[in-house]
């Protein structure tokens, strides 16, 4: 069987949603998720390079899944939360793990988990999702 | 020649845990027969979107910042493992990309039941050792199968282990050694989704014989005897196992007891000797020596001898100890159980 239409886009995507890897501008500091090549503040004169986020962020809000959409049925109920970096980007992602208490502006940290599978027979795609921090793990 | 051996080690367990009162519950048996025979009270279960590969990643982020080395200084990336997520495309090419090591990197798979985990520390030793490469990271991990019903659903858990091996150890490995035969105690044909065992039969002839003649060449080998060690670890595949088998070779409770991870975590296959070995090595002190013996189906055990180093004072709390994934706990009832380990088809 062939499954061919997301594994060119998994494949070219695969290092940014591993590790939390975006750009920086070298001239203002800004940091982008997902990279951008182009600084919007400084236009042509940013000096864009590469950049691994640390992990550190927050949860800026957050929502609970109950129906989804399809290819997720299996993870219900689970929490979708818009991430605000320590750097200043913010991202949105699954939260995973024990989500009773999930709360605004709870630190988190990312984790590498599975985010869905196409299908028994396709591919799994992996990548990044975040736990409610306890203090004990960076 | 310098010394060489673990630079860096980590666990992980998943959160989740199922108590043997709740699946003894759904079959009607004896909860306090089977914690008695078995010296296990609960076992870790997988999150429904963890496996092998996320276990292997999480339990090898720990390793690396224990070792404090840069990923790109790994040459080699082994993931033994009796439940890699694919039967065709390795879980170590996602592992390594996952940890952002080069490109340049040597990557298999290692199958041997519950002992390809030491079977990958045992290579990366080697490599080292010649020369090939600076340094390999060995990893144990699996989300262990059991048919619903079958005796082994009360043990059959989810976890791993991974070791940086190399130079500048934290524990230096004095020696290792394997004892191999082709004995079928335990098996899982292609397109099966749950293994058979042969009950009875795996107790004295594939356990029992394969630790106890790997554990007594090592220290044949090295002229050292039980005292020697201060830590002693084997291969849990339930309490009362390792506890015979210690007994059997002369090592004490005592020696057994920082490694004895089996009791509220369940056997993790091919995680479960080397979370026992982290520990350990989470309790060992500079100059103690630390003895595992794991052991796989099929059959085989791979026995070493650890002398522990000054290192490790100031690398073990770089990372999370074994101890916050086994306190770190949230009980599921059984119908949870079933759903987190996909055992119904949907
Ligand atoms: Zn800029």
């Amino acid at each position: 069987m062939v499954h061919n239409s997301s594994v060119p886009l998994y494949w070219r995507l695969r290092k940014s949603k591993y590790n939390l890897i975006g750009t920086r501008c070298k001239t203002c500091s800004t940091a982008y998720y997902p990279a951008r090549h182009l600084c919007q503040k400084c236009r042509r004169k940013g000096e864009i390079e590469e950049f691994k986020f640390s992990g550190q962020g927050k949860i800026l809000s957050y929502t609970i899944i109950r129906s989804a959409p399809a290819g997720f049925e299996r993870y219900t109920p689970y929490a979708v939360a818009i991430i605000e970096l320590a750097e200043g980007a913010t991202i949105s992602g699954q939260v995973t793990g024990k989500i009773e208490d999930i709360k605004i502006d709870q630190p988190v940290i990312p984790v590498f988990r599975k985010i869905y599978e196409d299908g028994s027979g396709g591919l799994i795609h992996y990548g990044i999702k975040w736990e409610i921090a306890d203090g004990q793990r960076a | 020649m310098p010394e060489i051996g673990i630079v860096g080690y980590g666990a992980y367990i998943p959160r989740f845990r199922i108590a043997v009162e709740e699946i003894a519950r759904v079959w009607g048996e004896n909860a306090e027969d089977i914690k008695n025979g078995l010296q296990v009270y609960e076992k870790s279960v997988p999150d429904i979107d963890e496996d092998t590969v996320t276990i292997a990643v999480e339990a090898a982020k720990n390793a690396i910042a224990r070792a404090g080395i840069d990923p790109k200084a790994i040459g080699a990336v082994y993931v033994g493992s009796e439940s890699h997520p694919y039967v065709v495309k390795p879980s170590g090419t996602i592992v390594a990309e996952a940890l952002m090591t080069s490109e340049q990197v040597m990557v298999a798979d290692f199958e041997f039941a519950c002992k390809a985990g030491t079977a990958a520390m045992q290579c990366c030793y080697g490599l080292v050792k010649a020369g090939v490469i600076e340094y390999g990271l060995a990893i144990g991990a699996d989300t262990s199968q059991s048919r619903p019903g079958d005796a082994l659903e009360y043990t059959a858990a989810a976890g791993g282990g991974a070791f940086i091996i190399g130079k500048d150890p934290l524990a230096s490995i004095e020696g290792t050694v394997s004892f191999t035969t082709d004995t079928s105690d335990f098996w899982r044909r292609e397109g099966e989704d749950y293994p058979s065992h042969g009950a009875r039969f795996t107790g004295k002839p594939a356990y029992f014989r394969h630790v106890t003649s790997a554990t007594k060449l090592l220290l044949e080998r090295l002229s050292l005897k039980p005292s020697d060690f201060q830590h002693v670890v084997f291969h849990m595949p339930n309490g009362k196992f390792p506890q015979a088998a210690a007994k059997e070779l002369g090592f004490t409770a005592d020696q057994l007891k920082a490694g004895f991870v089996v009791s509220h975590v369940g056997n993790s296959y091919s995680g479960s000797s080397l979370v026992g070995l982290t520990a350990a090595l989470d309790a060992a002190q500079p100059g103690e020596r630390v003895l595992i013996t794991s052991y796989g189906s099929g059959a085989g055990a791979d026995s070493f001898s650890f002398v522990v180093t000054d290192r490790i004072l100031e690398r073990r709390d770089k990372a999370p100890g074994t101890d916050y994934y086994i306190k770190r706990k949230h009980n599921v009832d059984y119908g949870t159980y079933i759903k987190l380990k996909r055992k119904l088809k949907v």
